[in-house]
């Protein structure tokens, strides 16, 4: 049985296994440095759906049966599955669940969603509750658009600290034994608020959250930055990967040049108009389960810790000048 | 000559309400903008500010929405003249008429017959 | 505990860190978007006068031939959001494809069109005023009060 170290961390008992990973992306993403580390790139953003809606949810249902297909898994071959979206009530996941047939648990962290659902899976297989599960998290650019800000065809310019909604899911099968990289303990965050109000700027929003769940993590489980090859956070995009930095150099923790950020490695920024980087719960998803998992099997990095950020604002909330609150769970993986 | 002015005194509205999005809070949004034209347009023209700009620069005064605010308030202003109280509530609407139901129309009509490409 | 010190070190610790933002956050090019938004607002207006002339030179009144320029652009706006166009002329123009009545046609179509799959009603109806329904509404309202503040100075 594994316990609860520290304030806000678990250690499993024994390492839990990433047996498989899959994903699905867009076209932008599609043509962004880390393209041939994605399963499929779509040609266009309907994926031979009728609406934006329909679109996301068959990426995140075909991401999860590819996973499974992999390594040559059913459906009831798993216990769980977990997974999570951008869209209110999270319709891509509750949707894809119904095509599954997996008993299903649906969660909410905006773009922090891919790591909670590694936490909380791992708790599941740790606690005995389960032997495999499965777990996914999506976002599409355009039904996020439609649902955060502005209908597509609107004239508008965005903010250059505005970030882009990736367009892509993720999956993997979490394993209590088998063949790849293993999850050995993770941090749950706190949500935090600085205070930030414009919801054009989550990559600053989101950075207090990252450093504190970092530090945490730290602090529980007795490591250090060199503990780790890399510190890959979800989605803090430019502005706020530099406020991370900033922030952890206040708290006296000198990460060196070991931080990365998912919304940064998904886009080449000088050549793909996307201005401060990648968000969306697909970005960290498919950052993840293409190139970070890739890398961990060739052993090109033997231990990470993936901080996945999110911003937990709705539209309505922005409406009524409330300030963003963020959250970020960190799992230490190793190769 | 008419065109020069019609171009400068338009763009010039325009770059004002650059100015606004990019140096206020970042939660305005092009319906902050069109809505503070309007209203800011129609408390000039009430003021008898806007015609002369109007008259000056044609178009660059009408086709950006502060011209339809003056629109508006001038339109209000000449039917109470002719029908009293009553016109304060029809004027404004009356003289854009054509301006709303061509909207309406064209919007529905480009909505029904395009799709979102995104 | 002391609330109210409480409540100050969060005070601080906020203005610290949107101090913080401020220093690393990139600036709007605001010369360039000025420029733009001048160069393309300055451009729809000139085109505006063409129609302006052309209607007056086919014999309309200074009225009529103003509000069948009104109409032909909001035509123009609408058709090129539609053709999707018009997103790509206001992410370079900003304001300058914002201000012109081209600009109100485009809030009008965006997201009508966006919300068609929502229905008829809900969708295109409702959804096509999102950003003209309060345009209307204050404008409607501004020029009712001038009309009766005119109607009380009499």
């Amino acid at each position: 049985m594994g316990n609860k170290c520290g304030e806000q961390s678990v250690s499993f008992s024994q390492p839990l296994v990433i047996t498989s990973g899959a994903n699905i992306v867009g076209p932008d993403e599609g043509k962004g440095p880390l393209a041939s580390y994605f399963d499929l790139i779509l040609d266009d953003m309907l994926f031979g759906e009728k609406s934006w809606e329909t679109a996301e949810r068959k990426m995140l249902e075909e991401s999860a049966k590819l996973a499974l297909r992999k390594i040559n898994l059913q459906p009831q071959d798993i216990d769980f599955f977990l997974a999570g979206d951008l869209m209110n009530q999270i319709i891509s996941a509750n949707f894809a669940a119904r095509g599954l047939g997996i008993p299903f648990f649906g969660l909410f962290g905006a773009c922090s969603t891919f790591a909670e659902a590694i936490l909380l899976g791992g708790i599941l297989i740790d606690g005995g509750f389960a032997r495999r599960v499965l777990l996914s998290s999506s976002s599409h650019n355009l039904s996020a658009e439609k649902q955060f800000r502005f209908p597509v065809e609107q004239g508008v310019q965005r903010s250059p600290t505005a970030q882009w909604t990736t367009t892509g899911s993720g999956a993997v099968v979490l394993d209590a034994e088998g063949d790849g990289p293993r999850v050995s303990k993770g941090t749950v965050g706190k949500v935090l608020d600085l205070g930030v109000t414009d919801a054009n700027n989550m990559g600053a929003a989101m950075a207090p959250a990252a450093a504190d769940t970092i530090l945490s993590h730290f602090q529980d489980t007795g490591t250090s930055p060199e503990s780790y090859d890399l510190i890959v956070t979800g989605d803090l995009g430019k502005v706020g990967q530099e406020a991370l930095l900033q922030l952890l150099r206040q708290r006296g923790c000198d990460p060196g040049d070991k931080v990365r950020d998912c919304g940064l490695l998904i886009y080449d920024l000088a050549a793909q108009d996307m201005h401060a980087g990648g968000s969306g719960c697909g970005c960290s998803a498919t950052v993840f389960t293409g190139f970070l998992l890739k890398k961990l099997r060739e052993k090109e990095y033997q231990n990470l810790l993936f901080v996945a950020t999110g911003a937990l604002m709705s539209p309505l909330s922005c409406q009524q000048g409330e300030t963003i609150p963020a959250v970020a769970h960190a799992v230490a993986v190793s190769g | 000559m008419q065109f020069v002015l019609a171009f400068v005194v338009g763009g010039l509205l325009c770059v004002a309400g650059q100015l606004w999005m990019d140096l206020t809070r970042s939660s305005v949004t092009p319906a902050h903008i069109l809505v503070g034209f309007v209203a800011g347009g129609a408390v000039l023209s009430a003021l008898g500010l806007y015609q002369p700009l109007v008259d000056f620069a044609g178009a660059g005064a009408t086709i950006p929405l502060s011209g339809f605010g003056h629109s508006l308030a001038q339109g209000a202003i000449a039917a109470v003249r002719q029908k009293g109280l009553l016109g304060a509530f029809a004027g404004g609407l009356e003289a854009n008429a054509v301006g709303v139901a061509a909207a309406v129309v064209f919007g529905y009509v480009a909505a029904v017959l395009f799709n979102p490409r995104g | 505990m002391d609330g109210n010190g409480e409540q100050q070190a969060r005070e601080n610790r906020q203005e610290e860190y949107r101090l913080l933002v401020e220093s690393i956050k990139p600036k709007h090019n605001l010369l360039q978007n000025c420029v733009n938004a001048f160069l393309v607002g300055g451009a729809i207006c000139l085109i505006g006068q063409l129609f302006l002339i052309f209607y007056s030179g086919q014999g309309l009144g200074e009225k009529e031939a103003a509000a069948a320029t009104a109409g032909t652009m909001v035509f123009i706006g609408a058709l090129l959001t539609g053709m999707g166009v018009y997103d790509k002329i206001g992410k370079f123009a900003g304001a300058g494809s914002i201000v012109p009545i081209t600009g109100f046609a485009n809030s009008i179509v965006a997201p009508a069109m966006e919300y068609k799959r929502e229905g008829f009603v809900f969708g295109v109806g409702a959804k096509m005023f999102t950003v003209a329904g309060p345009v209307l509404v204050y404008g409607t309202l501004i020029s009712c009060i001038i009309g009766i503040i005119y109607f009380l100075l009499q």
